[in-house]
């Protein structure tokens, strides 16, 4: 799989249009596993999520824009203002995770809500880092001289732009996986699970609430606002406008987990690429979908548009996906390898392996 | 002080339509611990129907939203049993999630579906206008009398029912304990699926009204039902009571902060109504983490 993801710039799939859907792909799948530490390991629901990322956006925005008469920038590096993006988001979580000490499961998750709305007043009331409702633009990501906003020669091989985010996201992204990866097997990713299970248990074994879902919450907001700041780079925007960092970005993030899987690593990876492609492969083949309703006049002749029609496909396909493998697409790919598994020990092996076995075991004995 | 009294009516006009959204997610969340994303598109469906039968079809307007109510709280109803009943006992996510699917689908169907075989678009048009009644200098607009009347008259009808009646008792049992209630011989599949068709019928209710205020259908309406969500949380997820009272709150605060932060506290910004509500109920949970009527379940390690 890693390489495949190493090889696929190069692969005669990557048209522009892939190669820059991939590069959303992975940058969503950062945020998500930021979630997924926060939701899947911890089991706090954070509806939220968009908030974080929108303060990684700005962030970037405000460190590595370039000011003007109303908007302050400072022009930083990309070295400097996408860690940054990072630390100032999680210094967000740090404030508000304290909030999930006192509100359990769905409450929490609306109250979170809460934090969206308020986040949009924030972002069209503060004009001087925000840019105000009209929003600001964020620089391509440039280290130094390098710029990733324009194709670059390296050892005389030529890489396009898109291709280049493409490296630095799935770089920032294996980095991001490792740590989450490692972090399941520490003493604190432990204490995490526990939280999740039963909290009240978790408590009586020692495990100190307030630290564990705090930590939850600042590395769940450092990985989105890091997200954010990619994001913003990548539509060159940063805008409170309803479609940018609403509840429906929100939403998005939950379903990426749950349709990939909640608490697991690689169900990060999965679910946005379910989430992020699907609806491209949808809009791009919506035309050969065999309804005599569907016409290309959006609206115009009262049709159901290729647009609508995607999207119809798409939620029903999460909801027949859901039915048919609850666990999401980890445990869709748990399934294929026990079938797999089962089909190499119906015919690799003999049947007489089995039955030999306690034999061998009572030599040991013996 | 007419100022004050019109917000305030104002207030308790939209507080009522709050209310009914409120109203559909705690009856489903009561029934299965479950937020029903999707309660918003049944919004969508029922103002969008309303609109096409009323004003393309011709029909009476008592009529159209009647057979609105039906359709939708059929919707609901089916969704329930024919998809949800596959994921009982599933993680609350998974379950949560596929409300979101079907948000997602009827959200981008409903009104292709309808302005395709409609010919009036979205136009609901709701037989009151802009007209007005004056009592005692107080103008106020005759949908807005409507809305709490009519709002006040479903949330009676609404506790009747959940008070008095069989099922009412029986959707109770339920969601105190299901298990329990199965024991009894409480048809809990049944009244599960009677859960999403109440909520369905209260949400053309409350999405007609919410439409009737600029009197369009409109894509955006499944959006509107999601500032009913401090009202539920103010109020306590699985308490109705909590529903309406949450409800009343959050509409009066939201209008009277839209007629009097402009000019007496500008510094808050623009809009500063929308985010008001959200912070109401997050001071309210600081207090009462289950809001002011949810029960605080009892936990066993």
């Amino acid at each position: 799989m890693a390489a495949l993801m190493l090889w696929f710039p190069f692969s005669p799939m990557a048209t522009k249009f892939w190669l820059v859907t991939a590069v959303f792909i992975l940058i969503f799948a950062i945020g998500a596993l930021g979630l997924n530490v926060l939701t899947g390991y911890t089991g706090q629901v954070s509806l939220g999520h968009a908030f974080f990322i929108a303060v990684g956006a700005y962030t970037g925005a405000y460190l590595g824009g370039v000011g003007s008469r109303d908007i302050t920038g400072l022009g930083l590096s990309a070295a400097i203002w996408i860690p940054a993006a990072g630390v100032i988001a999680a210094l967000c979580g740090l404030i508000i995770g304290p909030t999930a000490l006192r509100l359990r499961g769905l409450y929490l998750g609306i109250v979170t809500i809460g934090l969206v709305f308020i986040g949009q007043h924030i972002w069209v009331n503060a004009p001087r880092i925000t840019g105000g409702p009209g929003g600001r633009t964020l620089p391509s990501i440039t280290f130094g001289s390098f710029d990733l906003g324009q194709d670059q020669t390296i050892a005389g091989i030529t890489f396009d732009s898109n291709a280049l985010n493409y490296y630095l996201c799935l770089f920032i992204l294996a980095a991001a996986m490792l740590f989450v990866w490692n972090l399941a097997r520490t003493r604190m990713g432990r204490a995490m699970q526990a939280v999740r299970e039963r909290e009240l248990a978790a408590n009586l074994m020692g495990i100190n609430l307030a630290r564990t879902k705090i930590t939850a919450f600042v590395i769940s907001s450092f990985l989105a606002g890091i997200a954010g700041a990619l994001y913003g780079s990548q539509i060159h925007f940063a805008a409170p406008n309803p479609q940018t960092w609403d509840l429906i970005l929100s939403i998005q993030f939950v379903a990426i987990i749950i349709v990939g899987g909640v608490g697991t690593v690689s169900g990060a990876l999965l679910g946005s690429i379910f989430i992020g492609a699907l609806p491209q492969i949808l809009n791009n083949y919506a035309g050969s979908i065999p309804f005599g309703l569907i016409q290309t006049t959006a609206g115009g002749g009262g049709y159901i548009s290729y647009g609508d029609a995607a999207a119809v496909v798409y939620g029903v396909l999460i909801i027949v996906f859901l039915i048919v493998e609850p666990r999401g697409l980890v445990g869709l790919a748990a399934r294929a390898r026990r079938l797999a598994a089962r089909y190499r020990s119906t015919r690799g092996a003999p049947p007489s392996v089995p039955s030999q076995r306690p034999a061998s075991a009572e030599e040991v004995v013996k | 002080m007419t100022e004050f009294l019109e917000f305030l009516f104002n207030g308790i006009a939209l507080g009522g339509i709050y209310a009914l959204i409120a109203l559909g997610f705690t009856v489903i969340y009561r029934a299965s611990s479950v937020i029903n994303f999707a309660q918003g598109s049944f919004l969508l469906l029922g103002a969008y129907l309303v609109a096409w039968l009323h004003v393309d079809k011709g029909l009476p307007f008592a009529v159209s939203v009647l057979i609105a109510i039906a359709v939708t709280a059929s919707v609901g109803a089916l969704f329930q049993i024919g998809v949800l009943r596959r994921v009982t006992g599933q993680q609350v996510f998974t379950i949560v999630m596929i409300t979101i699917g079907l948000n997602v689908v009827l959200t981008a169907l409903v009104p292709a579906a309808i302005s395709s075989i409609g010919q009036s678009g979205s136009d609901i048009g709701d037989p009151w206008g802009s007209s007005t009644l004056g009592i005692g200098g107080v103008t106020l607009t005759y949908v807005k009398v409507w809305t709490v009347i009519t709002t006040l008259f479903v949330l009676l009808l609404f506790f009747l029912f959940d008070r008095y009646s069989r099922y009412g008792l029986a959707m109770r049992a339920t969601a105190s304990d299901e298990e329990a209630a199965l024991a009894v011989g409480v048809p809990t599949r049944r009244v599960n699926a009677l859960a999403w068709g109440i909520a369905g019928a209260v949400a053309v209710v409350g999405g007609f009204f919410l439409a009737g205020f600029p009197s369009r259908a409109d894509p955006v309406l499944g959006l509107a039902s999601l500032r009913a969500f401090p009202a539920i949380i103010l109020g306590g997820l699985e308490s109705p009571t909590g529903a309406v009272v949450g409800g009343m709150i959050i509409g009066v605060v939201e209008e009277l902060t839209a007629g009097y932060q402009p000019n007496h506290a500008s510094w808050l910004g623009t809009n500063f109504y929308i985010v008001a509500p959200y912070l109401v109920m997050i001071l309210v949970l600081m207090v009462k983490p289950y809001g002011l009527f949810g029960q605080r379940p009892v936990e066993r390690a």
